[in-house]
């Protein structure tokens, strides 16, 4: 293969790689409440205050894309923590509606902002985002989510999602963690947010909408939530598939558009019938049922 | 006395469940609660682990009031318990549960782990010895890595029991340790409440296995219908004619 054709296709999925990364952290926002019981789903919301943060200050200030990177971490945390002191005493259901009700507050808002051109959006931002800082962001995300595990804080999550009331009467201060990890994945939302901007030229508050929440949701369960790097493969599973059903439905001459629906549709179904334990744990079930079929074979 | 209780009530919309009980348990004790199904002995070690607050009465430890603590300052302050309806972390390991109940006891901030100081290396391994410890003592140790949800009942009530004293309470609640076991188990969970009230942790027991009660307690405070009927030593309750009356009572009507 010559150097051209591989630089062809670099430019042909590049931005396949890049969306694989943002989608990815996007996951792990989801992922990270998930991971003592919580299902928040304001992750949206905290995206666009990222995105839109990190926008205005690339436009009204000349500070570097550091700095506007950092605000679009912090400010979406400290936004989590008032949001969550009333709203994490819900529980499952109740949760995640009220979380709903504060992502589409905030979209409604920016919609409502002239100062940000309304349900337009602001166009032509300065493409600001490489490659590289993407790939930084999920990194620094997964390193947090691997040192946590398995540590004092890691074990009083989990036991958190186990039983709450059980935890509490074991000294350990629920409310506290609770809201530091809506915090922590409030902050990966924003970053991404701010990423994406400046990767796509734009933010419009219709990229914050509650199909958004859905879409890394999906990702989390079908990638699997018991591990904490499960999210990342699923939205990468996810976020590669449509490219590669569209190779595919070019050469049989099909729409790829209803196809990569159904595809979508189709392999959510299957992982919660069959691998409910999302993409992420098909290792470790294939070393059990072949371990399982060693033993029968032995007796 | 280092928990007292004093006139505690709670009610169920105007069903009094613990209608005005009092009992105190001293340092280093072993004090049984004893009482016919529905007396409401669950209810009083839910109200002073800070699960649900008492309607009236009031709680103290060791001077200081704890009724209305939320549950996770009430352990803090040295109260933790187990359950009647085992209430383990069914997808953490034996060991991994125990660890949970060592949570107040570790000085382990996460951004040492997070700068991969050897100190936090050190602490883990020592928490996770602790907490193998604390299995052996238990009569666990074979099993310290097995989910706690594939474990027998017995297996997992001394696991539950390892994890409340992972945080080296001083006072341990057990409400019901025995239920399911065999006789020799109960034998053994005997001898452990022994050794833990010896080296200084009070126990409150609610029991319904009337041999061990009387073998283990040194005082024992019976209730019934939420009120508290007789408190004394074991053989000054097994001589009370209420207690008595209460006992064969509830064994006639069922
Ligand atoms: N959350 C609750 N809501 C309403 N009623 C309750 C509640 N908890 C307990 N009760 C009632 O309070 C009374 C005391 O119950 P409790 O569980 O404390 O009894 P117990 O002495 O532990 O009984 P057992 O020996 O069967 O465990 C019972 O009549 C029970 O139905
Ligand atoms: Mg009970």
């Amino acid at each position: 293969m010559s150097l051209e054709s591989l630089q062809d296709i670099w430019l042909t999925y590049q931005s396949t790689v890049a969306f694989i990364g943002l989608n990815g952290l996007l996951a792990l926002s989801v992922y990270t409440t998930l991971s003592c019981g919580q299902l928040s789903l304001a992750q949206a919301g905290f995206m666009a205050i990222g995105a839109y943060a990190s926008t205005i200050l690339t436009f009204h200030t000349g500070l570097p894309f550091a700095v506007n990177l950092a605000v679009a971490t912090l400010l979406p945390a400290l936004v989590a923590i008032p949001l969550g002191l009333p709203v994490l005493r819900l529980k499952g259901v109740f949760l995640a509606i009220a979380t709903i009700g504060f992502g589409e507050v905030v979209r409604l808002f920016f919609v409502n902002l002239d100062f940000t051109n309304g349900a337009l959006g602001l166009t032509a931002v300065p493409q600001r985002t490489s490659m590289w800082m993407i790939y930084a962001a999920l990194g620094a995300a997964l390193f947090v989510l691997w040192r946590i595990r398995g540590s004092r804080t890691g074990h009083a999550l989990e036991a958190i999602r186990e039983d709450e009331p059980a935890a509490r009467t074991m000294g350990i201060d629920a409310a506290r963690y609770k809201l530091a990890m809506l915090a922590l994945g409030a902050s990966f939302a924003g970053l991404a947010g701010a990423l994406e901007a400046h990767y796509t030229y734009m933010v419009s508050p219709s990229t914050y909408s509650f199909s958004r929440v859905v879409d890394m949701l999906v990702y989390a369960v079908v990638g699997g939530t018991g591990v904490f790097y499960g999210p990342v493969v699923g939205a990468t599973f996810l976020t590669a598939l449509p490219e590669v059903l569209r190779e595919v439905s070019s050469r049989i001459g099909l729409a790829p558009g209803p196809v990569r629906l159904f595809v979508n549709g189709l392999v959510l179904l299957l992982v919660i019938l069959f691998l409910p334990e999302g993409i992420s744990s098909l290792p470790r079930r294939v070393r059990g049922a072949l371990q399982a079929r060693r033993r029968a074979r032995a007796s | 006395m280092l928990l007292s209780l004093q006139d505690v009530r709670k009610t169920f919309g105007g069903l009094a469940a613990v209608d005005g009980a009092s009992l105190s348990v001293g340092s280093g004790e072993v004090h049984g609660l004893i009482g016919p199904n529905g007396a409401g002995k669950t209810t009083l070690l839910n109200m002073i682990s800070g699960l649900i607050p008492p309607t009236a009465g009031t709680i103290v430890l060791d001077g200081e009031r704890i009724d209305g603590m939320p549950s996770h300052v009430v352990a803090s302050r040295g109260i933790t318990r187990t359950y009647q309806n085992i209430r383990l972390f069914p997808a953490l390991t034996a060991a991994d549960n125990v660890l949970v109940g060592a949570h107040l006891r570790r000085d382990a901030p996460l951004w040492r782990r997070m700068l991969f100081l050897p100190s936090a290396a050190v602490e883990e391994r020592a928490a996770q010895d602790a907490s193998l410890a604390l299995l052996a003592r238990v009569g666990m140790s074979g099993q310290a890595g097995e989910r706690a949800s594939n474990l027998s009942y017995g297996d997992q009530r001394r696991v539950e029991i390892a994890r409340a004293l992972a945080s080296e309470p001083r006072v341990m609640l057990l409400d019901e340790p025995t239920a399911g076991m065999n006789p020799a188990e109960v034998v053994a969970i005997a001898e452990l409440i022994r050794s833990v009230a010896r080296t200084g942790h009070s126990v409150l027991l609610v029991e319904h296995n009337v041999k061990l009660v009387m073998d283990v307690c040194d005082r024992i405070t019976v209730l019934d219908f939420g009120k508290v009927i007789a408190d004394g030593t074991p053989t000054e309750v097994a001589r009370d004619p209420a207690v008595i009356a209460a006992y064969l009572g509830g064994e006639a009507a069922a």
